[in-house]
């Protein structure tokens, strides 16, 4: 900005409805994916699994609380699920710095459509922004950050959950049912393909997305299961008609409680 | 060598003042009030889609009277400077404050240095989580900067409007007291732009209303739009 307070020419042009597309005009400095990085993904603490799947409507998502730099744990209760909106929500696996930043972006690209076009985008709509912020993310990926997220929300139009995953490259794919990323994915879709059923209600939902998280944290060694000691449950939130709601933690306390003693129980040792 | 006509400053400066003026009192006007759960913004405004009033950021709303597209073009100036302000430091460091001062600057320079100053009056206003920590700015086509309490009143009539709204106005107002006086206060303009005596105000449809709110209770991005049924069951407890 050259004269000092003003609203410079940048904010007063006409232009898209995209915060995205104002940045990268005005301070494209502020981008991530504009650093040069090089060697610097091993330092970088990563995220590890997601999980989401559907139910009679609406969708629920899952992320363990472990990051891992190496053969350290880096952080016990990190978050890696955020509501994108009041009606979706984005979980983020990979290079775990630059997935929160692109998950506050996120956010904030669809608020800022939301508010200078009065009306919300469509999920597809929603979909498609995130394709293009991890496109603007490609020379990071390429320098070994790579952050693929996967995203969920309740389609307003349809009246149904949904689930898109995504490569590095900003590729998007609809994901039906069920869909899992990160390292620990492997394991956790294998438990949803066996769990999941349709028709399935939220507290259902729930129990399978935290089983499912569960078996991944068993087989996975950058996958942190449920911390009884400390108290800390994965983040779990549903997005249905009612908008984003993030489960309570007293619920997941009971919910992982009520799965722990079944498996003590079903005397299970594999 | 032709000699340009010599206008005195003080000459130029009313001329503008006066063109702007005229344009921002053709419109209806806006209400800005604060009751003891957050703030009101209410005018009559029969468009759905084109808006007087809305959103800036998470505590922080704005609202407008005059040309419709100078006031557009400055709202989304406003969002801009907030998201680019939030993302680069943090959420809690953009405040109604900076944002006043920034289109004070704005329409100061416009009024100032263009052949034409913009025809608009706002309100920048950012709810507290008490009553005394709430914030109204209202801002005039040059630039002029007041720190209003309680309630304001911009747009055709606005004055008289303003006394009759600060009769009714105490503080702790519940919403559908706020709501109310508004909508009094609204309907004291007659369809002709005339104004009615008291007593004799114009009933506004809710169709014909816009109204919004900063609530103070919720969590994070306070705005939220009054309109249908859920604006009908605010009118309906005064009722």
């Amino acid at each position: 900005m050259s004269d000092a307070g003003r609203l410079g020419d940048a904010f007063l042009r006409p232009g898209s409805s995209s915060f995205l597309d104002f940045l990268k005009d005005h301070a494209p400095e502020l981008l991530p994916g504009r650093v040069d990085a090089a060697g610097g993904a091993a330092l970088a603490p990563h995220a590890t699994t997601i999980v989401a799947l559907t139910f009679e409507g609406g969708v629920v998502m899952a992320g363990d609380r472990r990051a891992t730099a190496g053969t350290m744990i880096a952080s016990r209760e990190i978050e890696k699920v955020f509501p994108a909106d009041d009606y979706s929500a984005i979980g983020i696996s990979g290079a775990a710095g630059i997935g929160v930043d692109l998950a506050k972006l996120f956010q904030l690209e669809l608020e800022h459509y939301e508010k200078i076009e009065g009306s919300l985008l469509s999920l597809d709509g929603k979909a498609n922004r995130l394709a293009t912020l991890l496109r603007a993310n490609l020379p990071l990926a390429i320098q070994g950050f790579v952050v693929v997220p996967l995203f969920a929300g309740y389609d307003l139009d349809r009246g149904t959950g949904r689930i898109f995953s995504y490569d590095a490259t900003g590729g998007r794919y609809e994901e039906h049912e069920h869909h899992g990323t990160g390292s620990g994915s492997i394991f956790a879709r294998g438990a949803l393909k066996k769990l999941w059923t349709p028709g399935m209600d939220e507290a259902q939902a729930v129990r399978v997305a935290v089983e499912a998280l569960y078996d991944a944290a068993d087989d996975d060694s950058a996958t942190g299961g449920p911390d009884p000691v400390r108290r800390i449950w994965p983040v779990v939130a549903t997005v249905t008609a009612l908008g984003y709601q993030r489960v309570a933690e007293d619920e997941l306390a009971a919910v992982v409680g009520a799965l722990v003693t079944a498996r003590t129980e079903g005397r299970r040792l594999a | 060598m032709t000699m340009p006509f010599y206008v005195s400053p003080e000459q130029l400066m009313k001329d503008r003042a006066d063109f702007a003026r005229k344009g921002i009192a053709r419109g209806r006007s806006v209400v800005v009030l604060q009751y003891d759960d957050g703030i009101l913004f209410a005018t009559e405004n029969p468009s759905r889609a084109l808006h007087k009033i809305s959103e800036i950021y998470d505590r922080i709303a704005f609202a407008a009277v005059g040309k419709y597209n100078e006031f557009e073009n400055l709202r989304v100036a406003g969002v801009r400077y907030a998201d680019l302000r939030g993302y680069s430091y943090d959420r809690a460091d953009v405040t109604a404050r900076g944002l006043a001062n920034a289109y004070a600057q704005t329409l100061g320079t416009v009024f100032t240095t263009e052949s034409k100053p913009l025809e608009v009056e706002l309100v920048v206003a950012e709810v507290g989580a008490t009553p005394d920590a709430d914030q109204v700015y209202r801002l005039s086509y040059d630039g002029s900067v007041a720190d209003e309490r309680g309630h304001v009143v911009m747009g055709g009539q606005a004055e008289q409007l303003g006394k009759r709204l600060g009769d009714g106005w105490r503080e702790g107002l519940t919403l559908a007291e706020a709501l109310a006086l508004a909508t009094t206060t609204l309907g004291a303009v007659g369809t002709d732009g005339q104004l009615l005596a008291e007593g004799a105000e114009r009933d506004i449809d809710g169709a014909q209303l816009e109204v919004a709110v900063l609530d103070r209770a919720r969590p994070r991005r306070a705005f939220r739009r009054l309109q249908g049924a859920a604006l009908a069951a605010v009118r309906e407890v005064e009722a």
